[in-house]
């Protein structure tokens, strides 16, 4: 490092450009795992909260399966009697409105995602506050985005179309949500309800369907015989993120974003570093000359490279983490630690990349051109 | 003053470990009738203390002499003797080494690194070595008052005119204690007064640090501080 520092001092301008650049770019990196994440929140963390290893959806559902699927009493009966499954259960899922009828935001206007289950299944949910589901009561747990709009403990919502009138028991005081919605917890007969928008007594058969089969699986359970007998298909709860509205467009598109500016950053850290080390052939051929040899000036650029982006992104990933913390509440947004650190972390791999392929040039430049003329 | 050198001579001049020799030392690029003779049979024998100088016309093969003394070329066949040890019988990575802790070296322009002052020009050669301790610095020091630069210890290349950049590029390839200095064109970028200056400069440290010194130079004018002169004519040497 005794040439790295000096020509970092000497040269404090161009590398702060430089090193603004790349800070840039972290601070991008923050924000957009940041968004990422809030987005994968808003889209699928009520999915990813519900105690399962798979989904059994009617088989001819094969995209957006929570709205397309309709499943049997029979088939979750088939599925919890057959081998390698240890639970087996109906679970319900529909997006409906509602409008808060008791309460002190009366008239305020709600969207609810309606998970439906068995008040006694370990899918239903354990409230912070109030209690839980009951059966025929009509009695909904909400969650934190819910809550944010007002809607309190004790309230009472009434449905559109079905009017069924969904007195509040309980809250989960978590983001849970659901195609960026909030999620309701209800019992499957306040589900149907709302599913079919129908009011009074549900129809015989409305009264046997869910949506879906909630399956906690054995590892390695072979499920093809029964998926065959009840005509569905186990997905696993992983691959039922997917059936969100938006979630694919979303995550795909921040991926995508990503991984454009991963590879802006290793091109344009690289392209610095081959015009600095072109700009230093004049003072490495000399070095060569005085016997320094080229893995020596190779660690010394390397270091350099290194400092560079450590200083860069440490500084960039702190302005980022300020401003995603001011933005937590304001926009889909969630920091982690393991995301931010991913990102960080790739920047710097990624532009030492891009600046040794630059400064591999070094190996090349012939201590010969030190003699004569400069050239 | 001027001294014929012939191979056998070369070969005879110097006995034991000191100095520089170069016995029947030829370089050719290329073959066939494409082939280009930079160095034609060369002998040269430099002793501990003694300062010779090269004089020649562009293109007569000053530069390709300094490669091939300095290790920076081997040449097509001949021999390189360089304080004792055949330079020529070395790997690549030993030549380097030698380069590092036996020759110095003064380029045309000096070639000082931009973001070093004077006195960490002089300390990197040894920092590349790994003996960068109190004693070098001691040393820097001593050559850095040696060439009148104490004042300028702190400067960057930039702030120095080019006769102090010569003097510092002298003080830095002196830093190792080489066997022996090569020095390219020292003067191009000076005039008169400062070019007899430096060559003053460069004569006494070779008396005072017994380096075998060689310069090359198409300038007649400082011939005059050498203790011996040779002229280079297509690659033989007179």
């Amino acid at each position: 490092m005794f040439l790295a520092l000096r020509d970092l001092r000497f040269a404090r301008g161009r590398f702060a450009l430089m090193g603004a650049v790349v800070a840039l770019i972290a601070v991008l990196g923050v924000l957009l795992s940041g968004l990422a994440a809030g987005l994968a929140d808003a889209g699928i963390s009520g999915l990813r909260a519900l105690p399962v290893t798979h989904m059994a959806f009617d088989e001819k559902a094969t995209s957006e399966q929570f709205s397309r699927s309709t499943v049997d009493r029979e088939d979750w009966q088939a599925w919890s009697e057959a081998p390698g499954v240890e639970r087996a259960e109906p679970f319900g899922n529909t997006l409906a409105n509602a409008q808060v009828t008791q309460g002190a935001k009366k008239g305020e206007q709600v969207n609810l995602a309606v998970f439906g289950m068995a008040p006694d299944s370990p899918l239903a949910p354990s409230p912070s506050k109030g209690a839980g589901l009951d059966e025929g009561s009509a009695g909904i747990v909400i969650t934190r985005e819910i809550a944010d709009l007002g809607v309190e403990v004790g309230d009472v919502l009434t449905a559109d179309r079905s009017e069924v009138q969904l007195k509040v028991v309980g809250l989960v005081d978590e983001t849970v949500s659901y195609g960026h919605i909030g999620v309701a917890y209800a019992d499957l007969d306040t589900w149907r309800h709302l599913h079919y928008g129908l009011p009074g007594d549900l129809p015989e058969a409305a009264g046997r369907q869910a949506t879906a089969v909630a399956l906690t699986l054995e590892p390695g359970a072979d499920v093809a015989d029964v998926e065959k007998a009840t005509a569905t298909r186990a997905d696993t709860k992983e691959a039922t993120f997917g059936a969100s509205p938006g979630y694919t467009a979303e995550s795909s598109t921040m991926a995508l974003i990503k991984g454009f500016l991963y590879a802006i950053s290793a091109l344009v850290v690289g392209a610095f570093f081959t015009v600095w080390t072109v700009q230093r052939k004049a003072e490495i051929a000399p070095l060569k000359a005085l016997g320094a040899p080229t893995g020596y000036i190779l660690r010394d650029a390397l270091a350099q490279v290194v400092a560079v982006l450590v200083g860069a992104t440490v500084v960039g990933t702190a302005v980022g983490l300020a401003l995603g913390s001011a933005m937590i509440g304001k926009a889909p947004f969630s920091l982690s630690a393991s995301s931010i650190a991913t990102s960080s972390g790739l920047l710097i791999v990624l532009g030492t990349v891009g600046a040794v392929v630059a400064v591999r040039r070094i190996t090349a430049v012939d201590p010969l051109t030190a003699l004569g003329a400069t050239r | 003053m001027t001294t014929p050198a012939t191979d056998h001579q070369a070969a005879a001049d110097t006995t034991g470990s000191g100095g520089l020799r170069l016995d029947g030392v030829t370089l050719t690029f290329g073959d066939g009738d494409a082939a280009v003779t930079a160095l034609d049979h060369v002998g040269l024998a430099v002793a501990p203390g003694e300062f010779v100088a090269v004089v020649g016309p562009s293109g007569s093969g000053k530069s390709s002499l300094l490669a091939v003394a300095g290790g920076l070329q081997r040449p097509t066949s001949g021999t390189v003797h360089i304080a004792g040890t055949e330079l020529t019988a070395l790997s690549d990575k030993e030549r380097t080494a030698a380069r590092r802790r036996h020759i110095g070296f003064v380029f045309q322009q000096s070639n000082l690194l931009a973001s070093l002052t004077v006195r960490e020009q002089l300390l990197l050669p040894l920092h590349i070595d790994g003996r960068l301790d109190a004693a070098a610095r001691a040393r820097a020091d001593e050559l850095i008052e040696a060439v009148g630069l104490t004042h300028r210890a702190g400067s960057r290349p930039h702030q120095l005119s080019g006769g102090e950049r010569q003097r510092a590029g002298l003080a830095r390839a002196l830093m190792t204690a080489p066997a022996v200095l090569l020095v390219d064109e020292p003067t191009s970028a000076l005039d008169r007064v400062r070019s007899a200056e430096a060559v003053k400069l460069l004569a006494e440290q070779t008396h005072e640090r017994g380096t075998a010194t060689v310069m090359v130079t198409h300038d007649t004018a400082i011939m005059d501080a050498a203790d011996r002169v040779h002229e280079m004519v297509d690659g033989r040497l007179s």
